[in-house]
């Protein structure tokens, strides 16, 4: 007789793994939402059930991003996927100079995920969610075969409102401009690093996963003349200021020894041989303020935060480096991902 | 103390380039054989402080750049395999063999693994029976004990399903290789700190000698590598050519037994080809006859056929310090890190990548430089 493999087509009552029924749309998926996401993300646009939320939003201008986070291993020293998912798509609407509101979620999930573990993401994204003053108010979830999707992927959209009539943007940045980084740098990176290659460094990494929307908005409401935000994620401090070079079409200097690096951090990365300047971050930003502006802006920011350089007019539109013994460098953009020296 | 501060220090970095001007009274060309080191001074600028009669070569101190393409070739190949796990130190995955790399073939399905140690290795043997592990041995003697340690382990235990595949290097042949070729321009040697650390530097004293050359065995911070260009111009302008220590913090002149040991009771002296340079006598290790089962090329009956590198990769050239690496033409164009034509644009320990990394953008100011 051969090896004939029954499945039964009814899934069972009890579930604690994600199955592929879960993402159907029938009974299974409605006691998933019933038990799982309803009532961590519950709010009354969440509640009327509906295919989209309608939403009243004062004020004239809005901000719109969304972000795909598919980050391994799903829980990290300091964060997990959800709360990355949520601080990310926060972090990018505050990065507009906007007051973050709602957010929607997809998720990918992957059959023969735990139960379990889908709780914690939730119950993660609902607390990031709470911390950040933001309601998940929309959503959809899809499951696929084993195997296709490392456990769960998540995408967050979200919206937010411009409480100001600047233009915060690239094209805004302009020669004199004091550069400022809100804190130090390469927590992320180094501990995801660590997580993921069971590496164990003394003074244990955490992420720095945290939203940034209060500091930018107390920024604005004290007047700070804020040309350009950006928040530090993948490719680190450098990417990002390469980028707006290359954006605005002006020259950045900065100063190796102004960029505060964690002790525990800087370790790591010198035992890897990694760059500081090119690591994750997940919960700092810098801002392009009017010169003038530079002093208040680290008043409000606060003991963390520091001025790192100044922006060149015009040609070239590099990004270059003083290092700490004196000589200057031109930062370039990350080529493909960090690798370790060997030896 | 904390190394990384002190050793990065602005004010003693300016007092000892300032030194070295004071003393500096004729032109001297110098190389540095670690790529570890090259890439230190590119990054800091080192080379910037120095006064312009004082001119750095950078040399093949870079094992990744040095591994014949054929074994890069074989790599790919093993990785291929469904039951082998290939295992890498992160920067091989990245060299370009003749067609492709190993992060490539990670790509297309094989099971390619970075690890931080070959223990990892051997213990990943130890949780896959029913698989082949191997792991890549690159290196200079620095990495060369760690590799003893994991067969002489992997032996121990009885592990039965792990091997190396092995293109260690070593440094004083090739350092002869350089002296003893028509054009050899290089007045003196900053040797190769981290080597040193395992073997010492009795082998320098000879070459001293014989090719009337001075050594400073030299470590891998800016301020190092500036006082290990002050002790090697003072003993240029001093008419000395003798051997000295400046990273004593770290080196001793027998260098480190117990590692030596194991290396040489693992490993053997063989002769090896050196990627864009050759073949150089009695300048590698294999793995002796002893621990043959733990040598891939023999447990997988590999081929040993010589590829013959792209010909517009001026790599050779480059190790030996024949040219700079803005001076080639593919420098910046053809050749760049995401598609690289040799491997020291790829290694972070490639003098290539490193100009690329830090200095590419000045490349058109440096292009008349000498």
């Amino acid at each position: 007789m051969t090896d004939i493999n029954l499945s039964c087509p009814v899934p069972l009552a009890d579930d604690d793994t994600v199955l592929l029924a879960h993402g159907s749309g029938g009974k299974a998926m409605h006691r998933l939402l019933e038990s799982v996401f309803l009532p961590a993300f519950s709010n009354p646009a969440l509640a009327a059930a509906h295919d989209g939320a309608a939403l009243t939003i004062a004020g004239g201008r809005l901000a719109f991003t969304t972000d795909s986070y598919v980050v391994r291993p799903l829980f990290f020293p300091g964060g997990d996927i959800g709360t990355l998912a949520v601080n990310g798509t926060v972090n990018d609407l505050a990065m507009c100079g906007a007051r973050p509101l709602y957010l929607s979620t997809g998720f990918i999930l992957e059959e023969g995920l735990p139960l379990q573990t889908l709780r914690q993401v939730v119950a993660s994204m609902q607390a990031a969610a709470n911390a950040a003053h933001v309601s998940i108010v929309t959503g959809d979830t899809k499951v696929v075969d084993r195997g296709k999707a490392d456990g769960l992927f998540i995408n967050t959209a979200g919206i937010g409102v411009l409480e100001h009539n600047r233009t915060i943007a690239p094209q805004a940045i302009q020669p004199g401009d004091a550069v400022i980084l809100s804190g130090d740098v390469g927590r992320h990176g180094m501990a995801i690093m660590a997580a993921r290659e069971g590496l164990a460094f003394e003074g244990a990494l955490q992420s720095d996963c945290a939203p940034v929307a209060e500091e930018v908005l107390r920024l604005l409401a004290a007047g700070v003349d804020v040309h350009c935000l950006r928040d530090l994620t993948r490719g680190g401090l450098a990417s990002a200021l390469v980028e707006l070079a290359s954006a605005s079409a002006h020259g950045i200097h900065i100063q190796e020894d102004a960029i505060p690096v964690m002790d525990t951090v800087r370790g790591a990365c010198e035992i890897l041989g990694i760059d500081p300047l090119y690591v994750a971050n997940e919960g700092r930003f810098v801002a392009f303020v009017q010169a003038d502006s530079a002093a208040l802006a680290l008043t409000t920011l606060g003991a963390a935060a520091r001025q790192i350089g100044t922006v060149r007019g015009g040609a070239p539109a590099r990004v270059t480096l003083a290092s700490a013994i004196g000589a200057t460098r031109v930062l370039d953009m990350l080529t493909g991902d960090p690798l370790p020296r060997i030896c | 103390m904390k190394y990384m501060d002190e050793y990065r220090d602005a004010a003693a970095s300016r007092r000892f380039a300032r030194a070295i001007r004071r003393i500096t009274t004729q032109p001297w060309t110098l190389m540095e054989v670690c790529g570890g080191q090259t890439h230190a001074i590119i990054r800091f600028g080192v080379d910037t402080l120095l006064p312009p009669e004082i001119s750095l070569l950078h040399g093949p101190g870079c094992p990744v750049c040095v591994t014949p393409i054929h074994l890069i070739d074989a790599a790919i190949a093993l990785a291929a395999r469904p039951e082998v796990i290939f295992t890498s130190f992160g920067d091989m995955l990245r060299v370009p063999g003749s067609h492709t790399d190993l992060l490539a073939a990670k790509a297309r399905g094989g099971d390619v693994r970075m690890v931080y140690s070959p223990l990892d290795a051997v213990r990943l043997a130890q949780a896959n029976p029913e698989r082949e592990v191997v792991f890549f041995a690159v290196g200079f003697e620095t990495t060369a004990p760690a590799n003893a340690m994991a067969v002489y382990q992997a032996a121990a235990q009885n592990v039965t399903n792990f091997s190396l595949l092995v293109s260690h290097v070593l440094v004083p042949p090739a350092i002869e290789a350089i002296l003893s070729a028509a054009d050899c321009r290089v007045n003196g040697f900053l040797a190769a700190g981290h080597v040193c650390a395992v073997v010492g530097y009795e082998a320098y004293f000879p070459l001293a000698e014989q090719y009337r050359v001075p050594f400073v065995v030299t470590g891998f911070e800016p301020l190092d590598i500036l006082q290990g260009v002050y002790m090697l111009v003072r003993q240029l302008e001093q008419g000395r050519a003798e051997v000295e220590n400046q990273y004593a913090r770290c080196v001793r002149r027998e260098g480190n037994l117990p590692a030596q040991a194991l290396v040489q009771q693992v490993f053997q002296v063989v002769p090896r080809q050196w990627r864009g340079i050759g073949e150089i006598a009695q300048s590698g290790l294999g793995l002796r006859p002893e621990y043959a089962a733990y040598d891939a090329v023999q447990r997988f009956h590999l081929a040993a056929d010589i590829t013959p590198e792209a010909t517009d990769c001026r790599s050779g050239d480059v190790l030996q310090g024949r040219l700079k690496p803005h001076q080639c033409p593919a420098f910046g164009s053809r050749c760049t890190p995401e598609h690289p034509l040799g491997a020291t644009m790829v290694s972070s320990e490639g003098a290539c990548a490193a100009y690329y990394r830090y200095r590419s953008l000045q490349a058109e100011t440096l292009a008349g430089a000498p």
